[in-house]
């Protein structure tokens, strides 16, 4: 391979989507049509754009949270090229174990498992032993400004904020080759949105292809190397 | 996962008709292993007709169900000889009933309802067989100190964790639960939750769960099923099929979900 070029690790191509509102008398709703983008090893890409748009259900999309209704999402892991809107849910959640990350500004909190243990299996899953997880885990969580006595805790009773840095640490603590960020610094105060700035700024270093949506001009401005306004993907309503 | 890409169950044109009424029709799908598959639908939709099938106790109208047997080869569970498939039953598979009680021998100490099984694949000796029930007890949260209790003086979340104990004993590959977090508080139904979802990752277990509740679903499985009036009417990635469901009746049940 080319030393010059990076390999796009990700390639959307023509994809579109439409939500059904069954509910609503079939009402459809459209949101984006021949989204066709591509992202590199070590570059960030920012999708702009107004609020409403389309540009989360297109990261969800590129995730395999949400279905399109045509076009290719093509992800490379190590086996090889995967069409993300054609793979298996067995192979989906490969790919999410082994390649791609996603971290959005919302804690999905499973009853009972502690701040630090949710950390920790994040950086597991790349197979680190339990004892250089945990001290990464920690590292991670310090790093986020997580008050230590939280760390045995479930974050179920944390403040927003709080939950919103765990799940970060959980982010950035695992070492996908492909990091889909989803408003990460929202309402985050400015010493932890400076944090979450060199955190995205060494992914990219290390070789990490980055896809995010940073509502924070300023943030954007230091990490992406090219802006995507999806206004031009947006579908006809 | 892409290296050993054999499933462990496979099922082929499921029907099963009570008369003229309609249990499931034409069910189809592949469980690998590790794999937690969630049944969803309502009363009625099929899903229980389902796990009555898969689990023998029930025989299809038309269709197959394959099982890999531990020395790899796919046999037609129905076509399994009378003494291989209690065989399957008692220690490769495993199931979960709602009610405790349908699962356990209400009288009998909780030690000797996880040892029962141990020793129906041949475990003799009393003080392993103890001692196996009591790491077992340790593992689902019961003090070990009641291991001569009959399950009859525990309470009910106690009851599930110990019929899960007795279910797990012996290393199945393959559990079929019905509704496991039914009818507890919510509080037990969290734990319960948490224990189930760690055992099933650490012990890499095959999983048909049958649930009505799309939580459960959401914490516990990795694919989801949805069934209607016995047929198979939406599948996918569990996340997906609960985020952005396409069919009618799958948006419906997902709206109806209550926010907390």
């Amino acid at each position: 391979m080319d030393r010059a070029v990076p390999a796009a690790m990700i390639e959307v191509e023509s994809l579109d989507k439409t939500f059904v509102m069954h509910l609503r008398g079939g009402a459809r709703l459209p949101v984006v049509a021949g989204v066709s983008l591509s992202v590199r090893a070590g570059e960030c890409v920012a999708l702009a754009g107004r609020s409403g748009i389309g540009k989360s259900s297109l990261v969800k999309m590129i995730y395999g949270n949400y279905r399109c209704d045509a076009g290719a999402i093509r992800v490379r892991d190590v086996h090889g090229i995967v069409d993300v809107a054609q793979a298996s849910p067995r192979r989906i959640l490969h790919l999410r174990r082994t390649t791609l990350g996603y971290v959005s500004q919302f804690l999905r909190v499973i009853p009972r498992v502690s701040a630090l243990d949710i950390v920790i299996a994040s950086a597991r899953e790349h197979g680190a032993g339990p004892e250089l997880a945990a001290s990464r885990a920690r590292a991670m969580l310090a790093r986020l400004n997580v008050p230590q006595r939280l760390w045995d805790l479930p974050p179920a009773t944390f403040s927003g904020g709080e939950q919103q840095r765990v799940n970060i640490a959980r982010g950035f603590v695992a070492e996908h080759p492909i990091l889909l960020l989803d408003e990460p610094t929202a309402s985050l105060d400015a010493v932890n949105r400076a944090v979450v700035v060199e955190l995205i700024l060494e992914k990219k270093a290390a070789g990490v292809a980055i896809l995010g949506i940073f509502h924070d001009e300023d943030v954007r401005d230091r990490v992406a190397d090219r802006i995507l306004d999806v206004t031009r993907f947006a579908a006809a309503a | 996962m892409v290296e050993e890409d054999l499933p462990l169950l496979s099922v082929v044109g499921l029907t099963k008709f009570y008369g003229r009424r309609v249990g499931c029709i034409d069910v189809a799908f592949d469980l690998h292993p590790g794999e937690v598959m969630a049944v969803v639908g309502e009363s009625g939709s099929g899903k229980s007709t389902l796990l009555s099938l898969l689990s023998t106790q029930l025989e299809p109208t038309a269709g197959s169900i394959r099982y890999r047997m531990r020395d790899g080869v796919m046999r037609d569970v129905f076509a399994l000889t009378e003494a291989e498939r209690r065989f399957l039953m008692r220690t490769d598979w495993g199931f979960v009933h709602q009610d405790p009680a349908l699962g356990l021998r209400m009288a009998v100490s909780a030690g000797a309802n996880v040892g029962e099984r141990l020793m129906a694949v041949g475990a003799r000796h009393y003080g392993r067989i103890r001692g196996e029930a009591l790491s077992w007890l340790e593992r689902v949260e019961i003090e070990t100190d009641r291991i001569d209790d009959p399950p009859r003086a525990f309470s009910g979340g106690m009851r599930q964790r110990l019929q899960i104990a007795r279910n797990l004993v012996t290393g199945p590959r393959l559990v079929f639960m019905d509704e496991p977090t039914g009818g507890l508080d919510v509080s037990v139904q969290a734990r319960l939750l948490d224990l189930l979802r760690t055992l099933a990752a650490d012990l890499d277990l095959s999983v048909v769960i049958v649930t009505h509740d799309l939580a459960v679903a959401r914490i516990l499985s990795h694919r989801i099923m949805v069934m209607r009036q016995g047929r198979v009417i939406e599948t996918g990635l569990t996340d997906q099929v609960l985020d952005d469901p396409h069919e009618p009746y799958t948006q419906l049940l997902v709206s109806s979900i209550l926010q907390v």
